[in-house]
């Protein structure tokens, strides 16, 4: 068992790409860490140098203390899962399981003993002597995570691991990788593209946008505390609600469209930097949830044209739409369908109870103290 | 919309099965004839007679008889020695190969790719004379080596471009897995590449096989004493002047034909998904 730490760790491929730049970035021993981005963001090749499979062009890659730049992917003791699992065709799923062992010339019946203790960890003890193709796709995914939990390494990479399952097993493997994960207690790096996946699952979770890290925090802090719009809008779903606004002097309050929400005390003090943004435009984050339907009690508000409502038992997802100008993260969006957002379309997490119908007008109780706020040029939050 | 169902002999009998039916016959009745043939005593071979009649065994004792002027159970032992050694090269070097080409980062893959491709098409016929030559010039002349060398050369390239085309199907995870778990390039070659690329070798290694068992060219010049020839040079050249024992050559034609046949109906899955995936990757 180990930590792993990269200290201004580089890639440029060999056509001249820069995949990653200058990464810091430390996993203590046992953590979970997740790596999330958009896909093309750099989290495979991040993996890849860390596995040894990718050398690794600038920095220092450090595993338990020790640079491991120029070591072979052996000698650093990790183990990884593949997107595609990459099983064996021709071995069952206990030849899969014990290869590595059998390489390491460990004893036919200790290698024997462990591939059952691992299967038995899986649940896959019924299958063992079956070829993986005759396996349902959660069980190849539980072969591949058994390949590397019977090796007992000190540490585990896992690359997008499940998502070729479907949406219901995924949700279950999400549970069942974290309960190997917490049992084993080795420092797991995982990637994946999903934010639910990487808020559900790590310890830490390290957005990623183009090779650049931009936060690493636990899940709850990113979620509140995001450094800049990119991870604001990457990282929550439905994402939060981003728009132009216009802060009037003092930061008394901020114009949203037509609209003006009263500032309090408390943000002009949690913030103190907006001060300096009077009278100029910046970026207003709300996220769904902090717009409640209005129910009495009076207090800043928004007012907004309800398009759809989506009833999900719990709480409705209401769709809306202001006049001001919505501003989306760049590559924040996976679907190009969030990108064909309408000009001030935005979403509010209402109680269910709240009769709000399409066509009609809403009130929106604004949650001022818990709103975010950016800088419009460069993106980052505005803090103290 | 009523289909109507076809009755009696209209369900077995239309234009495909028709031409189906007359191909195979087109190929198969020449190698009919040649089965039926040998069994022909020396009475009947030269009658019109469809089926030996009686039918005999006599060419068959007489062609492996050990008083046989011509020593065919000699030639056929001597075809399977080069046939199978060459065989066994060209896999060899051509998995090598191969997987270096597939796999691993080198320069100019393209330019000995192409190269590759024009040797095979190259006509053996123009390479005979040099050949010749050299291998009289070192004293290879009437020997095994003599043929192995050349056959192995001449069957890589085909080997080389079959293989590396099975090579690149199989996912490169597969193979990282391997180096993460701390296996050697070797190793991983052995153990995980090539039982995945089995259908690859059965191809290349067939068509290496049927081409040496049946080279005659190659042969026929390097190698002229009786005790190196290879089957189909034996066959050409049996008889003498005034008599051509054609009972005797249709019986070892016959035998000569077992191991070609053997291996196909063995390995005929393999080698048509060898084939297609070789088409639709490469
Ligand atoms: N071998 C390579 N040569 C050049 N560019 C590459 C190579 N592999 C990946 N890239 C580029 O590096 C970037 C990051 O790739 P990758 O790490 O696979 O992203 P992710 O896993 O986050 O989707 C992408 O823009 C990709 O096109
Ligand atoms: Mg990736």
């Amino acid at each position: 068992m180990a930590d792993v730490a990269l200290e201004k760790v580089i890639k440029v491929y060999p056509n001249g790409f820069t995949a990653v730049h200058e990464f810091d970035l430390s996993i203590a021993d046992g953590e979970f860490m997740v790596l999330v981005g958009p896909s093309g963001c750099g989290k495979t090749t991040l993996l890849r140098m860390v596995a040894g499979l990718e050398d690794i062009t600038g920095g220092v890659l450090r595993i338990g203390g020790t640079v491991v730049n120029d070591l072979s992917p052996k000698e650093r003791d990790i183990a990884m899962v593949f997107q595609n699992y990459a099983l064996y065709p021709h071995m069952t799923v206990g030849e899969n399981i014990g290869f590595a062992l059998k390489l390491r010339k460990m004893p036919k019946a200790e290698i024997d003993r462990k591939v059952r203790e691992a299967a038995q960890v899986l649940g896959l003890t019924e299958w063992i002597d079956r070829k993986p193709a005759q396996l349902s796709g959660g069980q190849r995914q539980r072969v591949a995570m058994g390949r590397a939990i019977v090796r007992e390494p000190s540490v585990f990479l896992m690359d997008e691991p499940l998502s070729n399952l479907d949406a219901k097993l995924r949700v279950q493997m999400r549970a069942e990788v974290s309960r190997i994960q917490r049992g084993l207690g080795v420092a797991t790096v995982y990637v994946t593209h999903d934010q639910t996946e990487a808020m559900t699952m790590g310890d830490r979770v390290a957005v990623i946008r183009d090779g650049y890290l931009q936060q690493c925090d636990t899940p709850q802090a990113l979620y509140d505390h995001p450094r800049n719009m990119f991870v604001a809008a990457f990282i929550g779903s439905p994402a939060m609600n981003l728009y132009e606004g216009t802060l009037e002097q003092g930061a008394s309050a901020v114009r949203i469209g037509s609209q003006t929400v009263a500032l309090t005390d408390q943000v002009r003090t949690a913030r103190p930097a907006l001060a300096g943004y009077g009278g100029r435009s910046l970026v207003v984050g709300i996220r769904p949830e902090h717009l409640p339907a209005v129910d009495g009690q009076d207090g800043p508000e928004l007012h907004g044209d309800v398009d759809l409502v989506e009833a999900l038992g719990s709480e409705q997802l209401v769709h809306f739409t202001l006049d001001a100008r919505r501003v989306l993260a760049e590559g924040a969006h996976e679907d190009d369908a969030e990108q064909l957002l309408k000009h001030g379309e935005g979403v509010a997490r209402v109680d269910p109870r709240s009769a709000v119908k399409p066509g009609e007008t809403a009130r929106f109780s604004v949650d001022v103290d818990r709103m975010q706020f950016f800088d419009a040029a460069s993106g980052e939050a505005i803090t103290g | 919309m009523r289909t109507k169902r076809r009755m009696g002999w209209h369900r077995y009998v239309n234009l495909m099965t028709v031409a189906t039916t007359l191909t195979v016959i087109f190929v198969v009745l020449p190698i009919l004839w040649m089965i039926v043939s040998s069994f022909k005593g020396p009475g009947s071979i030269n009658t019109d007679a469809v089926l030996p009649h009686p039918w005999s065994a006599a060419n068959y004792e007489a062609a492996f008889s050990a008083q046989s002027q011509d020593p065919f159970y000699r030639y056929i032992l001597n075809s399977l020695l080069v046939t199978v050694c060459s065989t066994a090269l060209v896999l060899g070097i051509g998995t090598l190969a191969g997987y270096g080409l597939g796999r691993m980062p080198m320069r100019g893959k393209l330019p000995i790719m192409v190269s590759l491709l024009m040797i095979s098409v190259f006509p053996a016929i123009a390479v005979i004379a040099p050949l010749f030559l050299i291998l009289r010039e070192i004293g290879w002349l009437n020997s095994y080596q003599d043929l192995i060398l050349p056959y192995t050369a001449f069957n890589l390239p085909f080997a080389i471009w079959i293989l590396r085309n099975y090579f690149l199907g199989i996912p490169k995870e597969m193979e990282e897995t391997g180096r993460i778990d701390g296996a050697s390039p070797l190793r991983t070659v052995w153990s995980i590449v090539l039982p995945q690329a089995k259908p690859g070798l059965f191809t290349a290694g067939i068509f290496t096989f049927t081409a040496c068992w049946t080279e005659f060219l190659m042969s026929l010049s390097f190698n002229t004493t009786n005790t190196y020839k290879t089957i189909p040079v034996g066959l050409a050249t049996v008889g003498s002047l005034y008599a051509t024992p054609f009972g005797q050559i249709f019986a070892v034609s016959c035998v000569a034909s077992v191991p070609i046949a053997v291996l196909v109906l063995v390995f005929r899955k393999s080698v048509v998904s060898g084939l297609t995936s070789g088409a639709v990757k490469g």
